[in-house]
């Protein structure tokens, strides 16, 4: 049959080629229908969570959120300059404390800030107690002194509405006062006007053009307000703390102003993002790169002392019978599947100084009871522990890669004259040596992920990333950092289960031997 | 290696034995933290080591009070009516939802397989004090976090994989002429599935869901992070005692724990060599 035939029909007259194209996609369609309820589920419990996490290490939104006119009136002031930004932010910066002060979120600002600068936490607390107690109640007596109008909300509202344009500070923050008192569950119709809206008010008339109004009440309350005696906000806020002049405080504020950071990644690594660029941290501050040093390190360790306690059982297992070694593959699985707690909690009890193994080496006269071995609380108890808790993961690849090596590769060698260890080494080894990678690496991702163990054994000395991202998220509630540092301890693991793909493959993974 | 030519020399007789004593220091080192827990929980007096009435194997140094404080202390009791009702839960969940997509990426074609299985065995991968900060994140975000669905739903994420890997496994070796043949004589998908495939493949099935109870049962940074004190389990109660001040009861505890290790563990070994056998595979 050649190609310029008529095509092959089925029965129901459709050509063979269609009707198997349509067969094909059902079937996908099918599998894919099957797989698909899990697919949600993994993606909503699963990989949204890791996302949001991704997200969370470089979002910044809080302050944008809280001081959002202060971030704006920020953008024309000029960092190079040592000098306190103009009078401008300071107004924006009240108005903002004001509300901020209002809905508590000024301290979460606050503790935000004081990530990247000391001392600002405490700041904003006690700017938040006075903020409320400024002077600017002389603007709103002059104001209802002058027409008792002002002390009415609708007024407010119809100058909001009418007057927005000439008026832009007093109708924004008309605007939030509005969904202020809303929230508090308040009628804003019943509420006295605040003094941050005098403020607003007194600040936009000031700087409209003199005589600029149509509205006779506000005619007459821009002339009238050119009599008032000004109040200094940078004074009133240099007054709560005279931080409040440091130019520094508002570089801090000005760098972090953006919706999205770098600074929580580069706290990760030991920098930070200051308004001259990214600086190394305080010398005391710089643990990050020691931190992530030690988990390495300790890994490395852990992982090797896996390699040489695994290896000879893994050789032993492969090489006796399959009846003797099924009953010693039982000393690897029980550990494999006793809880983590159970191991963890048996070796917080033996390593005790007046636990068993010292109890032991005391009675052998190997060591003094005066001078009892230090061995919990430190690197050496997550040595022991750790390696303990993973010496299975080593042991079952292992022995698997090993049962695949032909026994007369080794007579083979030996018959032509080598001896044992030459023929281990040279032919037996190298044939193992895939177990071990795979084994290797697979401990080494599981031990730089962990975290029960070294924090119950580790002490100060032992402890791993993972704990002090459990620190940031339990007691610093620094979460962008936590983020940040999982998202790094996430990448790394990954590239290495990439890695670990291409020696022996994900679908490899065999679990209990 | 398996035993030692007559002809062997004196240090090849040697290194045997060497050998046999080193794997055996190493099996020691495997067991022994296991096992000595075991006599150290009937222990009678508040120490963690032995004490000389117990060494004499006097029947006065050992004592029940250590279980007998498990079963009437009332955080102890409480961790683990929390423990017994999340992790069946989380297992029904992983195992249902687990089966059935194994069923779908064991067919001949799948769109994106490796990709799926990527996204379905992360759980797994990825380590758990990640997943832990994630689910926190998040699970704050939805107003699951401290919650009991919160934690089953966390538990069975991470129980997933598992059961798809065990579940593949026994159908790689799955016979579909079999199905072919129920179809052939007029059985519909679904009969076909539950009197066929499900009995075939259901050590599988069984297996994988003691993994992914075990999971549950044994994890405890996930529930530090996602659960609530409504929630605390029993290996987050261990957590605490560890962290805080270490009591005896937490012997008894592990003692406990360790015999279900065994129970699932000789449950898993035989079901294997069950469905080895059933798939037509010499045991072993």
């Amino acid at each position: 049959m050649t190609a310029t035939d008529s095509p092959v029909l089925t029965a129901d007259g459709t050509p063979l080629k269609a009707s198997l194209r349509r067969a094909l996609r059902r079937e996908k369609a099918r599998a894919f229908l099957l797989v698909s309820p899990l697919l949600l589920f993994v993606l909503m419990t699963f990989i949204a969570p890791i996302a949001d996490m991704l997200f969370r290490s470089v979002e910044n939104g809080i302050v944008h959120d809280t001081i959002p006119r202060t971030v704006q009136a920020l953008r024309n002031w000029d960092p190079g300059e040592s000098e306190v930004p103009g009078d401008d932010v300071f107004e924006a910066f009240y108005t903002d404390m004001v509300f901020a002060v209002e809905r508590k979120s000024h301290t979460r600002l606050g503790s935000r800030l004081n990530y990247e600068r000391t001392g600002l936490a405490s700041l904003f607390r006690k700017s938040g107690r006075r903020v409320g107690t400024f002077d600017t109640k002389d603007y709103a007596d002059a104001f209802n002194m002058l027409d008792p109008a002002w002390n009415d909300p609708a007024t407010w509202d119809m100058l909001a509405e009418s007057e927005a344009a000439s008026l832009p500070h007093t109708a924004s923050a008309y605007a939030t006062w509005l969904g202020v008192v809303l929230a508090d569950g308040g009628d804003p119709l019943e509420e006295e006007p605040w003094d941050v809206l005098y403020a607003a008010l007194y600040s936009d008339l000031m700087q409209a053009p003199a005589g600029g109004f149509e509205n006779p009440l506000l005619d007459d309350a821009q002339s009238a307000a050119t009599g008032f005696e000004p109040v200094s906000l940078r004074e009133q806020f240099g007054a709560i703390d005279e931080d409040w002049l440091d130019p520094q405080v508002w570089r801090t504020i000005q760098t972090y102003a953006a919706r999205y950071t770098p600074g929580y990644f580069l706290n990760s690594v030991d920098l930070k993002l200051t308004a001259d660029g990214v600086q190394y941290r305080d010398e005391g501050d710089r643990i990050y790169i020691l931190l992530f040093g030690r988990t390495l390190y300790m890994s490395l360790v852990i992982t090797i002392s896996c390699i040489l306690l695994g290896y000879p059982v893994a050789f032993l297992l492969a090489n006796l019978p399959l009846r003797t070694a099924n009953i010693l593959m039982i000393l690897v699985l029980l550990p494999f599947w006793t809880s983590l707690l159970v191991r963890t909690s048996s070796w917080k009890v033996l390593l005790q100084q007046q636990g068993v193994i010292n109890d032991i080496l005391v009675a052998l006269r190997i060591v003094d009871d005066a001078s009892r071995l230090v061995l919990i609380n430190n690197q050496t108890g997550t040595i022991i522990a750790m390696t303990h808790i993973l010496l299975p993961f080593m042991i079952l690849p292992l022995y698997s890669v090993m049962k695949t090596i032909p026994p007369a590769y080794v007579r083979a060698a030996k018959s032509l004259g080598a001896t044992d260890w030459t023929a281990f080494w040279r032919v037996y080894f190298p044939n193992s040596v895939p177990g071990i990678g795979a084994g290797s690496v697979l401990v080494f991702i599981l031990a730089i992920g962990y975290y029960i163990t070294p924090e119950l054994v580790g002490g100060t000395r032992g402890v791993f990333i993972s704990n002090r991202i459990a620190y940031h998220i339990s007691s610093s509630l620094n979460w962008g950092l936590a983020a940040a540092l999982g998202t790094i301890l996430l990448f790394a693991v990954l590239i290495l289960y990439w890695t670990y793909d291409k020696i022996v493959g994900i679908d490899n993974v065999k679990l209990g031997g | 290696m398996s035993g030692l030519p007559p002809y062997a020399s004196f240090t090849q007789k040697l290194w045997y034995y060497a050998f046999r004593v080193i794997c055996g220091v190493v099996f020691f080192f495997l067991i022994a933290p296991i096992i000595v827990i075991v006599p150290l929980s009937f222990n009678a007096e508040d120490f963690f080591t032995f004490t000389p009435e117990m060494l004499a194997l006097d029947p006065d140094g050992y004592s029940l009070k250590h279980y007998n404080d498990f079963f009437t202390n009332p955080d102890w009791q409480q961790a683990m009516w929390n423990s017994i009702r999340i992790a069946p839960m989380a297992t029904l969940l992983s195992v249902s939802f687990g089966t059935l997509a194994a069923i779908g990426l064991s067919q001949p074609h799948v769109p994106f397989r490796r990709a799926l299985m990527a996204i379905l065995i992360s759980p797994m991968i990825v380590p758990l004090i990640i997943s832990a900060a994630g689910m926190y994140f998040f699970y704050s975000r939805v107003g699951l976090q401290g919650s009991y669905w919160g934690v089953v739903l966390a538990h069975a994420a991470l129980g997933i994989p598992f059961v798809i890997i065990t579940v593949t496994a026994t159908l790689v070796g799955f016979d579909r002429s079999l199905t072919r043949a129920a179809a052939n004589l007029g059985a519909n998908p679904v009969t076909t599935f539950a009197k066929v495939q499900m009995p075939l493949i259901l050590p599988g099935v069984i297996s994988g869901g003691l993994f992914a109870f075990i999971t549950s049962f044994d994890e405890v940074v996930v529930v530090l992070f996602v659960g609530s004190a409504g929630q605390k389990t029993l290996p987050w109660q261990m957590f605490t005692g560890l962290r805080e001040q270490i009591s005896p009861t937490i012997l008894a505890v592990a003692t406990i724990l360790v015999t279900i290790s065994a129970i699932l563990l000789a449950t898993i070994e035989i079901l294997r060599r069950r469905s080895e056998r059933l798939r037509g595979m010499s045991p072993g």
